[in-house]
């Protein structure tokens, strides 16, 4: 039931607004409203209940274990959340002057010098909102730098196949051709496939690394190398910083620009699909570009850093300073985890995700790349299990779920056949891991036995496989639309 | 170990059915010369207490003051309930709902949210949400170029947000769209003539209500010429806004996109973010809008359901030819507003408008009643933030004020030149009649001394602003 249903008209929370104000007599009445909008009209236990019943009904880091891949679903800290919400932070102004602001500052400089270390580069701007975002600043930061060298000629943005959807779309909000670049069989770049799309258009190369097959590019110095030599730029896409963390750094791997998602590797909630933080960091080449505003600091006092002293910064993205309240967050798990701590992260990530390679190997699943160390993450194919079974990637992720497991990623990266792309994270047990191998074990067993139980799964949550293709096709957005005059 | 629940004998085990001797032994496929040393730039960890404390003391450094700042971003009441209801696990840590099936219950929010706006703004369908109101406004850009088809240039009058403007810049000026700025006329709106000249050949046209300064614009006008031009007309909202004035799709013929900031919506001010973007429009545009949309539809055993839907116009799909790149957006904070609209529905949504209205009203003829300060569009009609001219230097008077607790607004000189004597105020429906005659009091005193005694030199020496 919707929370439209649960209304009548004339229902007020009268504690939660406003006593009734005097009429907008000064209004010209053509300026305002006619007819009251469409807003539901319940009391305020019926709106706690029913959003409190509708939670119930998603599957949470909180509540399942969450092996979406790419999407590092890590425990996201309490502390940081009640720390983000103190008053001082969460009722400061954006506009408010910087005398009131340096507590607030102070967290935002200290994270930029932290980020700096760990993805070894010169400079870091907060403000990208999420990671596309941070592509967007990265993408157009290389953009400017080669107009400003006056080097015009440069249209492609060389991207591997395996890339996030989000690379492609930026390299092309940015006004860039895109070129995709083969990998190989062994998951590694195809070197050649390289060589015979760069030259004298390539403005750059995105790269994820370890990349989104879920291992690390062993050539990556090479490629660098080859892409610098044409007169490119490289972007690391750091959404995998999971990976590496405290263990290699973009900066030494040659990349000249990276973002990273403080919604992943720094423990921030994804909130049913964000708020994110995508902060950029630049090597020298890229230092005058950074989006604005950032934070400085001088003589113990901190500052923001403006379009006014950065004349050539590609500008700001965001009306305000970016995701503030996502920053304080990812500062306060950094301080939280610590020095020796970042390193472990990506240690017992890898742990995790190496361990449940195996034994899901030894099940009888296939690695989509078989000798391969796992990253964070690993992508298995089940190509082999639909051409015996008929059971698809989609029908056993279905049928994870009746399990009380979330699902992998699945059908990405598009070019690897029914495909489940997994990691665990590091913040989860063996218990937990192993539970889930008892599990996979359990669906592999259904797929040879019972696979109409798969085809129609899921069965026990709260409603049965969602026809997709009626949404599409039936469009209904919005509960009785407000009708408009055509 | 912070986050990590590994025994060191489990650690052990795990080793031992990988068949590594060591944890490091799983990193050998990158090359030894890259590997890291410590991390010299990452201090110690801290324990949950002493972040704990460090962060409170931070925060109690920056204070709490006595707000009369819009600008952008408005301080309203958020009632309890709703970030209890946002900051549940369920809610908190869920991903994008992906897997139907197990998030239904942001599916259906999102379903709901986007009832609310479309009923709010008076259009067909609106996303779930984008990152916040200046990006939206970029994205309904893009979104008015790629439906007119002919035209990359777009009008925006020099009464939009000046920051969401410089936003609009950095995120179009690489597909080569050109921006028209539309002049500002003496009375604080848009000018008619400049928009007759500027529309001819647009792409789209952005109508704001109200405008930056806190002015009323003629939308119903200026929606009919973007219409007779051919231009997509765009209307930038404040959301609570719409609950009191005409809705973008009533103005004239109807707006085709509407945009703004939901921050008005359950966001606590938070220095700027996190807020998000919302974004509504006509049925027949609804393949070119950006971002997440949930359709309802049925389950194989014919129960209602809900579902991310169209897809094929995001960027996991469609790739470098996606309507945008955006994948996260702002998810947490539709939750809070969704339950903010739901707790104040069409009257309190309203009142909370009225309210600010009459507020902001009460401020102007107190501060207007201080000698040498006046209203600088007195005749325009106006929503709930009023442009002041004063006779002594802003910023001067800025600090003054803040030396008393006070934020007295946003200083406009630095993007109208022609305003350098002005300030922006504003006074929502939180303020009251004793905070309205405490900033009264500290702002005659500030100007009458000042009158008396006037400094030999003025030097701005307080930046502001991020
Ligand atoms: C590899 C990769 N790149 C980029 C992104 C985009 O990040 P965001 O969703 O924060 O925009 C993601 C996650 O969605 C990702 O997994």
């Amino acid at each position: 039931m919707l929370i439209f249903e649960r209304g009548a008209p004339g229902r007020v929370n009268a504690p939660q607004m406003p006593r009734p104000p005097a009429p907008p007599g000064d209004i010209p009445p053509a300026l305002l409203r006619r007819a009251p909008p469409a807003l539901p009209e319940v009391s305020e236990l019926q709106v706690v209940r029913h959003y409190t019943r509708l939670s119930q009904r998603n599957f949470a880091i909180d509540t399942h274990f969450y092996p979406l891949g790419s999407c590092t679903m890590k425990y996201n800290p309490r502390a940081a959340h009640v720390a983000a919400l103190l008053p001082g932070f969460a009722n400061r102004h954006p506009l408010a002057p910087e005398s009131t602001g340096q507590g607030l500052l102070a967290c935002l400089f200290e994270l930029q010098e932290m980020l700096k270390d760990v993805t070894g580069m010169r400079a870091v701007s907060l403000t990208p909102m999420a990671g596309a975002q941070g592509e967007f600043a990265g993408v157009a930061m290389i953009r400017a730098y080669h107009v400003a060298r006056n080097d015009l000629e440069r249209d492609e943005i060389l991207i591997p196949k395996a890339a996030h959807g989000t690379n492609p779309a930026t390299a092309a909000m940015c006004g860039y051709r895109v070129r995709e670049i083969d990998v190989r069989a062994d998951g590694d770049i195809d070197l050649a496939a390289l060589d015979a799309a760069i030259g004298p258009k390539t403005a750059g190369l995105m790269l994820t690394n370890p990349s989104t097959l879920g291992v690390f590019d062993r050539h990556i110095e090479d490629i660098a190398q080859r892409v610098h030599a044409a007169g490119g730029l490289l972007y690391y896409d750091g959404a995998n910083l999971n990976a590496i963390l405290g263990q290699v750094k973009p900066g030494d791997m040659g990349f000249d620009v990276v973002h990273l998602n403080l919604h992943k590797t720094f423990a921030t909630p994804h909130g049913g699909g964000g708020p994110g933080a995508g902060p950029v960091g630049v090597g020298e080449r890229l230092l005058p570009f950074l989006p604005v505003p950032m934070v400085g600091e001088s003589g113990g006092r901190y500052y923001w850093i403006t379009e006014k002293t950065r004349p050539q910064s590609i500008g700001r993205l965001s009306a305000f300073a970016g995701n503030v309240g996502v920053l304080l967050r990812a500062y306060v798990y950094a301080r939280l985890v610590g020095r020796e701590g970042m390193a472990r992260i990506a240690q017992y990530a890898a742990l995790n995700a190496n361990y449940l390679l195996g034994r899901l190997s030894r099940l009888g699943f296939e690695p989509a790349y078989p000798g391969r160390r796992a990253a964070h993450e690993f992508l298995l194919t089940l190509k082999g299990l639909k051409e015996d079974t008929g059971v698809t990637a989609l029908d056993v992720a279905k049928r994870l779920l009746d399990k009380g497991y979330h699902a992998p990623t699945i059908y990405f990266p598009l070019m690897v056949p029914e495909c489940l792309l997994i990691e665990p994270t590091e913040t989860e047990s063996r218990d937990e891991i192993d539970g889930f191998v008892a599990a996979m074990a359990e669906v592999l067993a259904e797929a040879k036995t019972t696979p109409e139980l798969l085809k129609s799964a899921p069965h026990t949550l709260p409603v049965c496989r969602v026809d997709e293709v009626r949404a599409a096709r039936e469009l209904d957005l919005a509960w009785r639309a407000h009708p408009t005059k055509a | 170990m912070p986050f990590i629940p590994h025994t060191a004998a489990e650690t052990a085990a795990m080793l031992e059915a990988i068949g590594a001797r060591s944890v490091d032994e799983l990193f050998d496929e990158i090359p030894a010369r890259l590997r890291s040393g410590p991390l010299a730039g990452v201090p110690e960890a801290l324990t949950e207490h002493e972040i704990g404390r460090l962060m409170r003391e931070r925060a109690a450094a920056d204070g709490e003051f006595l707000t009369f700042v819009g600008a952008g971003a408005y301080e309203h009441h958020i009632p309890a309930a709703v970030w209890e209801i946002a900051g549940r696990g369920e809610f908190y840590t869920a991903y994008t709902p992906y897997q139907a099936e197990a998030s239904q219950g942001t599916l259906q929010l999102l379903y709901e949210f986007q009832t609310m706006i479309a009923g709010l703004v008076g259009l067909d369908c609106a996303n779930a949400s984008l990152y916040d109101g200046a990006s939206a406004l970029a994205e309904a850009v893009l979104m008015a170029v790629r439906l007119h088809g002919r035209s990359r240039r777009v009008l925006i009058p020099e009464t939009v947000h000046p920051l969401y403007r410089k936003v609009v810049q950095t995120i179009v000026s690489a597909q080569s769209i050109t921006i028209d700025l539309v002049p500002m006329n003496a009375a604080g709106t848009t000018d008619a003539g400049g928009l007759a000249r500027g529309l001819e050949g647009a792409a789209g046209l952005v109508i704001p209500q109200p405008n930056f300064l806190g002015c009323l614009e003629d939308v119903h006008a200026m929606t009919a010429s973007a219409r007779r031009a051919g231009a997509l007309a765009i209307g930038l909202v404040n959301p609570v806004a719409c609950a009191l004035l005409a809705p973008p799709g009533e103005w004239g013929p109807g707006c085709d996109i509407a945009v703004g900031e939901g921050q008005p919506l359950g966001a606590p001010l938070s220095s700027g973010g996190p807020y998000f973007g919302f974004m509504a429009c006509r049925r027949e545009h609804v393949r070119q809008m950006p971002g997440r949309i949930v359709g309802r539809t049925v389950d194989v055993a014919g129960q209602e359901a809900y579902t991310l839907t169209l897809q094929a116009r995001e960027q996991h799909i469609r790739r470098s030819r996606a309507t945008s790149n955006i994948c996260t957006n702002q998810g947490l904070l539709v939750t809070a507003a969704t339950v903010h609209m739901a707790l104040l529905g069409p009257e309190g949504l309203r009142r909370v408008a009225a309210a600010s209205h009459a507020n902001t009203a009460a401020l102007r003829a107190r501060l207007e009643a201080i000698p040498g300060v006046r209203a600088a569009f007195p005749d325009t009609p106006f929503f709930h933030e009023v442009v002041l001219r004063l006779p002594v230097p802003v910023p001067e008077v800025l600090r003054a004020l803040e030396a008393q607790g006070i934020l007295g607004g946003c200083a406009l000189g630095e993007f109208y030149p022609a305003l350098t004597d002005s300030l922006l105020v504003c006074a929502t429906e939180t303020k009251t009649e004793t905070d309205i005659a405490h900033y009264a009091h500290h702002l005659e005193r500030i100007v009458s001394k000042r009158r008396l005694d006037p400094p030999c030199a003025y030097k701005d020496d307080n930046p502001r602003s991020p």
